[in-house]
């Protein structure tokens, strides 16, 4: 019997956000590489969140990706934030 | 066992320059994130460091073969200070300069998450002066300076650096700069 309650947050609601300073960002495109999934490219460089802003959603799946991106980013631009 | 050290040492000194120089390549690559054909910039930069932390590898070889060697006729203060050598001081100290620098830059590389970009950064400009430091370490203290080979080696590193140098010094060396320094203008 499980006694906890349900997590009322789904799979597809991700607990941690991948947070990107743009006043350290120089558009290096790492970041772009290691997860296509969540960043494009703008036509300058800079990483283009589908409709995220600064703040990306990162599903659990991606969470590896996304540490490697924040420790490999040559700005130091990327933080990993739990919601 | 002394005729094996000693080869030793020479060698693993020329592929500790070899490797520093690919480092260094690398390294200037990185910086205009730009890829390397099928090497993704991730890839770029992760190479640049192993191939930096394998020629430091070499190094503590280099060092470490050639201690207590009775030519060179090391000491240990000589790992650490410059120009107090007793065979050509002057060029082992480019040697023992070089190594300071390298220790510093690797240090600071690898704890560039702690000590953040700024510092990280001005530390890893001094590459610039240990790689021509060593470069002359090698040729005025190599026991293999005066060969062909060794020439060679030494000539095709400078041109490959100094090539990458203009690269790096010219307009456009690093992505997007031309669409980003404005097309409109």
């Amino acid at each position: 019997m499980n006694l906890r309650a349900p997590d009322p947050r789904s799979a597809a609601d991700p607990t941690v956000l991948l947070h990107i300073d743009w006043t350290k960002c120089d558009g290096r495109g790492l970041c772009t590489e290691i997860l296509p999934e969540l960043l494009a490219r703008d036509e300058w460089g800079y990483p283009l969140s589908y409709g995220y802003g600064s703040n990306v959603p990162v599903p659990d799946r991606l969470l590896d990706a996304a540490t490697d991106a924040v420790s490999l980013c040559p700005r130091q631009a990327l933080t990993l934030i739990d919601r | 066992m002394n005729e094996a050290l000693w080869a030793l040492g020479r060698g693993t000194g020329v592929v500790s320059l070899a490797l520093f120089t690919v480092s260094v390549l690398l390294g200037i690559l990185n910086r205009s994130g730009r890829p390397l054909f099928a090497l993704p910039r991730f890839s770029v930069a992760l190479v640049h460091r192993n191939v930096a932390l394998l020629a430091t590898a070499f190094l503590a070889i280099h060092l470490v073969t050639l201690f207590g060697d009775s030519y060179a006729q090391l000491r240990l203060v000589d790992f650490v200070v410059p120009f107090l050598g007793a065979a050509k001081p002057f060029w082992l100290g480019l040697g023992t300069l070089a190594v300071d620098l390298m220790l510093a830059i690797v240090v600071t590389a690898l704890l560039r998450g702690v000590i953040g970009v700024r510092v990280f950064k001005a530390v890893h400009w001094l590459t610039y002066l240990m790689w021509p430091v060593a470069l002359l370490h090698s040729i005025g203290n190599g026991t293999d300076a005066g060969q062909a080979w060794f020439i060679a080696f030494a000539a095709t590193c400078s041109i490959a650096v100094l090539s990458a140098l203009g690269w790096r010094l010219s307009r456009g060396f690093v992505e997007y700069q031309n669409v980003r320094i404005g097309k409109a203008s």
